[in-house]
């Protein structure tokens, strides 16, 4: 390489690693100092408190709770996102197979089923606050109300709530995934469909013994990307929830608790404690799903 | 990383620029805290010679910028009122008018970053936390504007026009840092006209009021008691309301001082109990899941009877209430005979809470604005526009007021001296959120009283001794 080159590379890269070194990294890095201290964010002097910060998360009942809300979102929320869409997608597509044709109307599904990813997550939550709406305007309620059944809190009762925040991040997931999924399921070659419909697979077998194997990369993908999205659940459970998080810390998950104690505790040294433990889940998360689905590829040739 | 036949001599630089960076990300803080550290005046305050016309000194071609929660009273009333007359004598001023229902997220950065607004109404659920603020010199001392003449007439002080309470709630260890501009009323909201056409009495005894609630029950087709369920600060102030009128005001200051054992004293448990008993027999159904918009409009709509709530309610339901709904309030009944404060204690408390950011361009405008909105003027037709009482004495006399508003008013006068009040949501604001969210579940059957009590107390006792919170009494 020669030096002009080198130079004229140099210059390309110099900026946008200024920006990012400006933007990410040095907030980051920041935010694990802050963490030792009991810096109140409006302006006081830092005060170094160790690791004090972290001790004290480990009597928090709330933020206690809100980690293992995460984590059973991280468990739950990418087999369920996936199943789904797997299942619809098939359906789409009649499966790649070769003697079924997709549903009628695909096309149409495919973009209805995509919906739910174009409005922001802020309007998702106001939407399902009025679907969850416990009496007779709310549009679950309202056919129990009217056939003299109690209401149902999804939003207000402490053991409903968090099943009701996990049907709304399935429900605005898993169009991405069909969409995805069918690009997939569309780009196996038909031949191999083909020569398992001659040997007498069809329906579940098929779907097992090809379209899943084949789209492995495809789901292992997705499963990454959906737990850390389960990790870093937000905007629904801060918007759509009662109290933030509520009823009575029922649905909270880390990033309200460190939104919360940032922003309206003012703690903002505790608060970046929490976003240091949050960081470690979502890192730790990536790398052991990294490790998992370090496979040999399957070559189709 | 590429190792490239220079990257040996580039390694140190890199690092020594790396570690530049993230010192450089550090400074901010630490910068601005040397300059906010000296106390409630980090920097040599702008101002201008002072004068007759202009006692507090202000520069008078310097920026004066407004930000006004756009909550239940709307940010109108200062853009009709205060800036113009705040610009009537200083047109010069270069006045910008801001509104926002997150004063936190939008304003905390330019505090941080040492360019704050000259005036902030710091309210809502999204306001900034006050101890933090006093604690870090943010704002103002305002007794240069209580001191200074008032804008209706030289000789009076402005101190001496405006309610004295509200000058002490605003104050943190005896300074005042914080205008409070309105008077709520609290009470329990109801319908004249419903009442008078099904024949039901404001109770005046609690066992009268477990009457009532009984009898609209079983009138069938109307509930007879709901709260906005999901903010359960509105139950919660009902409840810290009885339990002062049951053992006296000291029940609430042990509350708001953090004493060991405040949330255990019996009134308290009373009070919790009672309320308990009307979440458990008379709420509206589905209650726990109505923020305060729907639980209000279903009053409105006639399917439910009476609601817990503050004076602006009248306000904020212009256009939901039908014409003819005639919004009345009636204060907490006798709980038992051995109450400590006699029939028609009210809580009130004066709120919509202005600063004067230390760090602002022009502080000293921030003041006069402030002096401004005091004026019997500004203040009358301030009640007038958004039937919400202020702290300015006998500002609302010859104003036509709504009938809701005027029936708080009419309670307010009746309550006299037994007028009881909170700051703890205030100045803990995690103690409110907790309180709150227990209040939800003790209303709803998720726990006993007893779980309330002692979730309450665990976290006021935490408050108590976390050394970072700054610790206020009154």
């Amino acid at each position: 390489m020669d030096h002009g080159r080198r130079r004229f590379v140099a210059g390309f890269l110099a900026v946008p690693i200024v920006l990012y070194a400006t933007y990410v990294i040095v907030p980051s890095a920041q935010a694990f100092l802050v963490a030792l201290t009991d810096w109140r964010g409006v302006n006081a002097t830092p005060r170094f408190v160790g690791t004090d910060n972290f001790r004290r998360l480990l009597d928090d009942d709330a933020f206690l709770r809100a980690a293992g809300h995460n984590l059973l979102l991280l468990v739950l929320l990418p087999p369920l996102t996936i199943a789904l869409a797997l299942l619809f997608a098939c359906l789409l597509t009649g499966g790649g197979g070769a003697r079924r044709g997709a549903v009628r109307g695909a096309g149409f599904y495919r973009v209805v089923f995509f919906f739910p990813q174009v409005p922001a997550v802020v309007l998702v939550a106001v939407l399902f606050q009025q679907v969850f709406r416990p009496d007779r305007s709310g549009m679950l309620n309202a056919p129990l109300v009217a056939m003299g059944f109690e209401p149902i809190g999804f939003l207000s009762e402490t053991g409903v709530a968090l099943w009701a925040v996990l049907c709304v991040l399935v429900w605005q997931a898993v169009g991405f995934y069909v969409v995805l999924f069918s690009a997939g399921i569309a780009s196996i070659p038909r031949e191999l469909f083909e020569a398992a419909a001659l040997d007498g697979a069809e329906g579940a077998r098929l779907f097992l013994g090809i379209t899943l194997p084949l789209l492995r990369d495809t789901v292992q993908a997705g499963w990454v990307y959906l737990g850390i999205a389960a990790l870093d659940v937000f905007a629904v459970v801060w918007v759509m929830t009662a109290e933030h998080g509520g009823p009575d810390h029922s649905t909270t998950v880390m990033a309200a608790e460190v939104y919360r104690n940032a922003f309206q505790y003012f703690r903002f040294g505790y608060a970046c404690a929490m976003g240091v433990v949050l960081f470690l889940f979502t890192v730790g998360f990536a790398v052991f799903a990294l490790r998992l689905s370090r496979r040999e590829r399957i070559e189709l040739g | 990383m590429s190792a490239g036949p220079e990257s040996g001599a580039a390694r140190p630089s890199r690092r020594e620029l790396l570690r530049g960076a993230v010192l450089a990300g550090l400074c901010p803080p630490a910068l601005s805290a040397c300059v906010g550290n000296p106390g409630p005046a980090p920097r040599a305050p702008a101002s201008g010679a002072t004068s007759a016309a202009n006692p507090l000194g202000l520069v008078e071609d310097g920026p004066l910028e407004v930000w006004i929660f756009d909550g239940g009273l709307g940010d109108g009333y200062a853009r009709t009122i205060h800036e113009p007359l705040v610009a009537s004598r200083f047109p010069r001023l270069g006045i910008r008018h801001n509104a926002t229902k997150e004063i936190a997220k939008t304003l905390q950065p330019r505090f941080a970053g040492g360019d704050p607004p000259e005036v902030v109404d710091n309210s809502g659920a999204g306001a900034m936390e006050f101890g933090a603020l006093v604690q870090d010199g943010q704002l103002t001392d305002l007794t240069p504007l209580y001191d200074a003449p008032s804008w209706d007439d030289p000789a009076v002080t402005v101190r001496e026009t405006v309610d004295p309470v509200a000058i002490e709630l605003g104050s943190y260890d005896g300074r005042p840092y914080v205008m409070n501009y309105t008077n709520t009323v609290w009470g329990i909201w109801y319908s004249r006209s419903l009442f008078e056409a099904e024949g039901w009495q404001v109770p005046r005894t609690w066992a009268r009021f477990l009457e009532l609630c009984e009898s609209i029950k079983r009138s069938g087709g109307i509930a007879p008691f709901t709260y906005a369920g999901r903010h359960p600060q509105y139950i919660y102030e009902a409840i810290l309301t009885l339990a002062a009128k049951i053992g006296g005001r000291q029940v609430l200051r042990d509350i708001d001082n953090l004493e060991e054992g405040a949330w255990r004293a019996e009134p308290v448990r009373q009070a919790a109990a009672a309320f308990a008993e009307i979440g458990a027999k008379y709420l509206l159904q589905g209650t726990a899941g109505l923020d305060h918009v729907q639980t209000q409009t279903a009053q409105n709509r006639g399917r439910v009877a009476m609601l817990p709530c503050g004076s602006w309610l009248e306000n904020e339901q212009r256009g939901s209430a039908p014409e003819g709904f005639g919004y009345a309030m009636f204060p907490l009944p006798d709980f038992g005979p051995s109450d400590a404060m006699p029939y028609g204690t009210l809580h009130a408390q004066p709120g919509e809470e202005y600063i004067v950011p230390a760090g602002s361009a022009n502080p000293r405008a921030g003041l006069e604005y402030l002096r401004a909105m005091l004026s019997r003027q500004a203040a009358g037709r301030f009640t007038e526009a958004v039937s919400t009482l202020t702290v300015v004495k006998g500002a609302s006399e010859g104003r036509v007021l709504g009938q809701g508003l005027r029936s708080a008013s009419a309670a307010l006068v009746a309550a006299g001296e037994n007028v009881v009040s909170f700051l703890f949501r205030k100045w803990y604001s995690e103690l409110h959120d907790e309180v709150a969210a227990v209040s939800g579940q003790l209303m709803n059957g998720g726990l006993t009283v007893e779980q309330w009590v002692d979730r309450a107390q665990r976290k006021a006792d935490m408050l108590r001794a976390d050394p970072s919170v700054r610790k206020f009494t009154r």
